[in-house]
């Protein structure tokens, strides 16, 4: 926001920010910082603050940032109690702070969940995500020289849902809003893009059954339909996908139960 | 089946907890619109509903099978939601400091706590009109089911208890009915609302169809 007189407006901010080393218990720190340009980005601000505290001789505040253009799903900060910030749909990267008042205190926190332990301050290990892609979040191709490209035809709107699907970044805000800390949109997300697809069929009920199984071993709670996940979501995936992911899951569980041997049993003829 | 299978249907994954709640909640939800519909007949006067109990009661088996079901998805509901709530708490390892809430509805982050409230309320429910032991004041009234509701609704405590109760049902069906859909996958964007609505409706539906009944005692409307 620019002013008339062509000078950009600025803010004084009062911050809680929350410092934690691994293992230990964390607590809020306080922190004042002025002469914040509007035009900054969150994790400008947040530059600005670490910059303030070196100068200062203290220790910098962790948290983690890649792109900074919204796509990469590194930064991961509950702003004021909401994971991203209080604008929907986008991350912190791209929170501006034309969206606070001059002289506001605003709180900042880690992802909260004990999928997320936190590595320092802000900054959480979300390995839960990678070992639930690693257990199916992938589809067999033939590797060698490029396929031709419309081998597979693939419907349009096949194709546009597995794209709504694959916007998820893997950032972990829906775990961070889930009151149960679930990370069925996360999951619901990745199946969804790879259930829907042609190319994704040949792993299909195995990927489904296995993506759950390693969702619920890596400390994540249940989805109980509170919604939360999709008010929070940088790339406003829906519940649907989270629907989607429990018929996918009852039709793999009914396949397997009933799934042919192959042989006779001992009893029969 | 496999050694990892067997063990998946002894230890059910997040989803299938869910698809117990949902079932058994089914269940439950058909059950007091069964039951709603049968207790109007208070309103067709006492030989209607005097019938309705006697048949009932005449057709033993079916009353029998009925409520085996009933106790079972109950125990595995109430089970299950125990084993949810807590699971969930860990989850969330405390939350953040101010947490925000942007579209969780009261209906849904109360549902353990409507919960037991209607646990307790069907535990006195069942002793005070099936057992026949609590707040009637020792009366005996064999099959005249009639006279008993309309005395046992006079108390105004007891009547408000049921009315109370019946409100927390309605809150409880309200995300309850539509995470049924959900749960089973039958459930889109498109749909999100309708269904949320129907659930709203069967809810207001359930809960004021049983709140008539002590209601029109208390003002004297059945007598």
């Amino acid at each position: 926001m620019v002013q008339d007189n062509g000078k950009e407006e600025s803010l004084a901010l009062k911050l809680r920010v929350w410092r934690q080393r691994r293992g230990q218990p964390g607590a809020f720190e306080e922190h004042a910082l002025a002469a914040v340009p509007t035009s900054a980005s969150f994790l400008e601000m947040m530059d600005m603050l670490n910059e303030q505290l070196i100068k200062a001789g203290k220790d910098t505040f962790a948290f983690d940032h890649d792109c900074r253009e919204g796509i990469c799903g590194m930064c991961s900060m509950t702003i004021n109690g909401m994971p991203h910030g209080p604008i929907p749909g986008v991350t912190t990267c791209q929170l501006h702070m034309r969206n606070f008042r001059d002289g506001e205190t605003i709180t900042v926190e880690p992802w909260r969940a004990r999928a997320f332990p936190v590595l320092k301050d802000l900054a959480v290990d979300r390995s839960g995500f990678d070992k639930v892609i690693q257990s199916g979040g992938f589809i067999t191709v033939r590797t060698g020289s490029a396929p031709e490209a419309n081998n597979i035809p693939v419907p349009k709107p096949i194709a546009d849902e597995a794209m709504d699907a694959a916007e998820c970044i893997g950032c972990g805000a829906c775990v961070a809003s889930c009151k149960n800390g679930s990370a069925m949109l996360f999951v619901g997300a990745k199946i969804n893009h790879l259930n829907i697809l042609p190319q994704g069929q040949a792993e299909r009920d195995r990927r489904t059954l296995a993506m759950v199984k390693t969702m619920d071993e890596a400390g994540f709670g249940n989805c109980t339909n509170y919604g939360e996940c999709q008010a929070h979501c940088p790339k406003s995936i829906t519940l649907d996908v989270i629907a989607k992911l429990n018929r996918d899951y009852l039709r793999a569980r009914v396949k397997e139960f009933f799934s042919s041997t192959g042989k006779p049993s001992k009893g029969g003829d | 089946m496999s050694a990892s299978s067997c063990s998946s249907c002894c230890q059910p994954s997040s989803i299938g907890k869910k698809v117990v709640m949902a079932l058994t909640g089914l269940v439950l939800a058909g059950f007091v619109l069964g039951h709603m519909s049968g207790n109007l007949l208070m309103f067709k006067g006492a030989p209607a509903i005097n019938e309705y109990a006697k048949w009932l009661h005449d057709h033993a088996g079916l009353l029998w099978a009925a409520r085996v079901v009933l106790i079972l998805s109950v125990i595995a509901h109430i089970w299950v939601g125990i084993q949810l709530t807590l699971e969930n708490r860990a989850a969330r390892a405390g939350g953040p400091a101010d947490e925000a809430t942007r579209r969780a509805t009261v209906a849904s982050r109360t549902m353990p706590y409507s919960g037991v409230v209607i646990l307790a309320f069907v535990v006195f429910h069942l002793l005070h009109y099936t057992f026949r032991t609590v707040a009637l004041d020792g009366a005996v009234y064999g099959d005249d089911v009639y006279k008993m509701v309309v005395a046992g609704f006079s108390c105004r405590s007891v009547s408000i208890f049921y009315i109370i109760s019946m409100l927390l049902l309605c809150l409880h069906l309200s995300h309850g009915v539509s995470s049924v859909f959900q749960t089973l996958g039958l459930r889109n964007e498109r749909w999100r609302s309708r269904l949320d609505f129907v659930a709203l409706a069967y809810g207001w539906i359930i809960a004021l169809g049983f709140i008539s009944i002590p209601l029109a005692v208390l003002t004297g409307c059945l007598k």
